[in-house]
């Protein structure tokens, strides 16, 4: 708890108030290392086949290859800020440990990254690329091997080293002032893109549309258009295999917990769970092991209990049916956590409005090889023909 | 508040060990209590097994999911307290989210009613913040229930008066940062936690490390009212588990370390010096 203080006072001070420029750097550093902004781009093809304006941000083109690093290069900042030494992260599919890890590089801090087991056999590209980038990689092996047991595992180290440790948290989960800092550090992807659309179109779009495992990409699209009534904010969650969730097996075969989960309290914070009827957390799945999460943001549930955001789900088959569409009619492979967003965008696009804004929030080298065995599992109608891939890259 | 818990720190320092309900079964979990009551503790910590256990070291971690995987569930944790031949004090050490969600997951107070009725004397909420605790304070206060809340070495003055606010019975003591489990050495930092505690009027019993009768005697010579034991006592359960040894076996090997820390601790009071008159401990 003292950690918690002593990170909400420094929040407080370098990243709301600006002190010693904090702001301003973040900004230059954002720019100068990060590649901001991001572009936004005209979707011709996807406008073409939906017949709706489809503007893509595009947060792969940010460096690492997701917006994982707005939030990243924020927090190490604000750790060398703070006089800390030492950087920890727990990582799900990879993106927010090898940004975490690029950042720590850059700023010339020791990180270390908690990765479930299972997560760093399903996701080596970004494995490596931590340990290119001189941070060491920690599986970790309780549980089922997962995001959760990551964060628990990460909760722990900073429990034991909070004097010289700062944990980057890598969503808008966790304890005050998590939640709130990640969300500013990711609030410029919809800082930049209402800009842009009002450049664009003149006018605010119709709908953002953004994929929701944490929800920091999220959070990040959505913040700056809050206020925008018009402007309709769709959360795209994992439904996995079914949204049905088994109380007695304690699992659930999706990640949909604004959709399907209920309130309670986990990881210090009071949000959407998957969870038993008792309270114990439930094991979430989905096709993309970056939402592969019990839990969301406190502040997206909040916002979905307030009716600002709707929560929307599309199931495994239908993330990887666009994970294809999109690498093959607008030559981007997303994330296959992105691809859910996708999945959405086919299965209504009559429901997104004239002029749609999706949140492209990172590409999918990453996730190559789930994608060839997720292909290979399923019918997949506008898949290509896989089959020399067998076996992996 | 609970009158039990007080009468427990009231005559020399108290042994506080810990299990975690139903690790690895629930018979010999329900053995395994009694014997550390055989043994000489004066309150037991009883772990109500949660999914995500975040404030446990290694030890406990396994403890919880044993239990959980033998069908350790809320329901069954309160029949195995009624069940339990006792007569010391038990503290209910668990996770908010099953507090919260028990009965109509409306709030803490089905659980704490439920607790009360099963013979439960107070709680350890370890991912509780003071500032959440307002609910669970006012439904212990209900029903006569304490409420202890974990002081660490690095917290500050001003949340500790935040935290002896909503406590009673006694505060948890951290001895070092960081998570639950044995050590074998006892960290420096106990005696300055409680110097900074010597004004707060509550028992402060001291755990996170101690696993022998030396050590309990050592912080309880630096000042402590108690020494809370866990996970050197999860480990003789862990190890008969892997051995496949009896529970008559392992309930043996429980009370004899129980018996070491419990004698340890009042060497420990032994040990400590005199208060010169005039002062008020």
């Amino acid at each position: 708890m003292p950690a918690i203080e002593e990170l909400t006072d420094a929040y407080e001070r370098y990243v709301l108030n600006n002190e010693d420029g904090f702001v301003d750097e973040f900004r230059r550093r954002i720019r100068d290392f990060g590649g901001r902004p991001t572009p936004l781009q005209r979707a011709d093809r996807l406008s073409e086949r939906y017949d709706t304006e489809v503007y893509l941000k595009r947060e792969d083109l940010l460096h690492g290859g997701a917006h994982k690093l707005n939030n990243a290069l924020g927090q190490v900042l604000l750790a060398k800020y703070m006089g800390k030494e030492r950087i920890i992260a727990e990582t799900g599919a990879g993106q927010h440990g090898t940004a975490t890890a690029m950042a720590a590089a850059h700023l010339g801090m020791p990180c270390e990254v908690y990765m479930g087991e299972r997560d760093i056999n399903r996701q080596r590209p970004n494995v490596f690329r931590m340990k290119i980038n001189g941070s060491e990689v920690t599986p970790v092996t309780t549980g089922r091997g997962t995001l959760k047991e990551a964060i628990s595992e990460t909760m722990r180290d900073w429990a034991t080293n909070v004097e010289d440790t700062h944990y980057v948290i890598g969503s808008v989960v966790g304890p005050h002032p998590f939640p709130r800092m990640v969300r500013d550090f990711q609030a410029i992807i919809g800082e930049e893109a209402r800009e842009q659309i009002r450049e664009r179109t003149g006018a605010l779009p119709d709908s953002v549309v953004a994929c929701a495992g944490g929800g920091s990409n999220t959070m990040g699209a959505f913040h700056e258009f809050v206020g925008d009534e018009s402007v309709d904010l769709l959360a795209v969650e994992a439904g996995g295999s079914s949204l049905a969730v088994d109380t007695d097996e304690g699992v659930a075969p999706n990640s949909a917990s604004l959709s399907t989960g209920s309130e309670g309290v986990l990881h210090g914070a009071r949000t959407k769970l998957l969870q038993d009827l008792d309270g114990q957390i439930v094991e979430s799945h989905s096709v993309s092991s970056g939402l592969d999460y019990a839990g969301v943001g406190p502040e997206l549930a909040y916002l979905v209990d307030e009716g600002r955001v709707t929560p929307v789900t599309v199931d495994d088959d239908a993330a990887v049916e666009g994970f294809h569409r999109l690498s093959q009619e607008e030559g981007i492979i997303p994330a296959l956590e992105t691809a859910h967003a996708f999945g959405y965008l086919h299965e209504h696009h009559d429901e997104v409005g004239d002029v749609t804004v999706i949140n492209v929030s990172g590409r999918g080298d990453k996730d190559l090889d789930t994608a060839i065995e997720e292909t290979a599992k399923r019918d997949v109608p506008n898949a290509p023909d896989m089959s020399m891939f067998e076996g992996g890259l | 508040m609970s009158d039990a818990i007080d009468a427990a720190f009231a005559d020399g320092p108290a042994f506080v060990p810990y299990l975690a309900v139903g690790d690895p079964d629930y018979e010999s979990s329900l053995r395994y209590v009694e014997a550390l009551a055989a043994g000489g503790a004066d309150v037991i910590e009883l772990g109500l097994p949660f999914s995500e256990p975040i404030a446990e070291g290694p030890t406990i971690q396994n403890a919880v999911v044993r239990a959980l995987e033998a069908g350790m569930t809320p329901t069954r944790f309160f029949e195995f307290v009624e069940e339990l031949d006792v007569d010391v004090p038990l503290v209910c050490m668990t996770y908010y989210n099953l507090v919260y969600q028990y009965g109509d997951g409306e709030g803490p107070r089905p659980f704490v009613e439920r607790a009360a009725e099963a013979g439960i004397s107070g709680f350890v909420v370890p991912d509780l913040p003071a500032e959440e605790a307002g609910p669970l304070r006012e439904a212990c206060d209900e029903f006569g229930l304490d409420l202890v809340s974990i002081v660490a070495p690095t917290t500050g003055a001003d949340r500790l008066e935040k935290l002896v606010d909503v406590s009673s019975g006694y505060l948890y003591v951290q001895a070092r940062l960081g998570v639950t489990g044995a050590s074998s050495s006892v960290s420096d930092r106990t005696g300055e936690t409680l110097a900074r505690l010597d004004g707060v009027d509550l028992p402060k019993a001291v755990g996170f490390g101690i696993s022998s009768g030396e050590q309990a005697a050592t912080v309880v010579e630096a000042g402590a009212d108690g020494v809370i034991v866990g996970s050197a006592l999860v480990d003789i359960v862990a190890e008969g588990h892997e051995n496949g040894d009896s529970a008559e076996a392992v309930a043996e090997r429980l009370e004899t370390l129980a018996r070491e820390l419990k004698r340890g601790a009042l060497d420990g009071y032994g040990r400590r010096t005199p208060a010169p008159e005039g002062t008020s401990d």
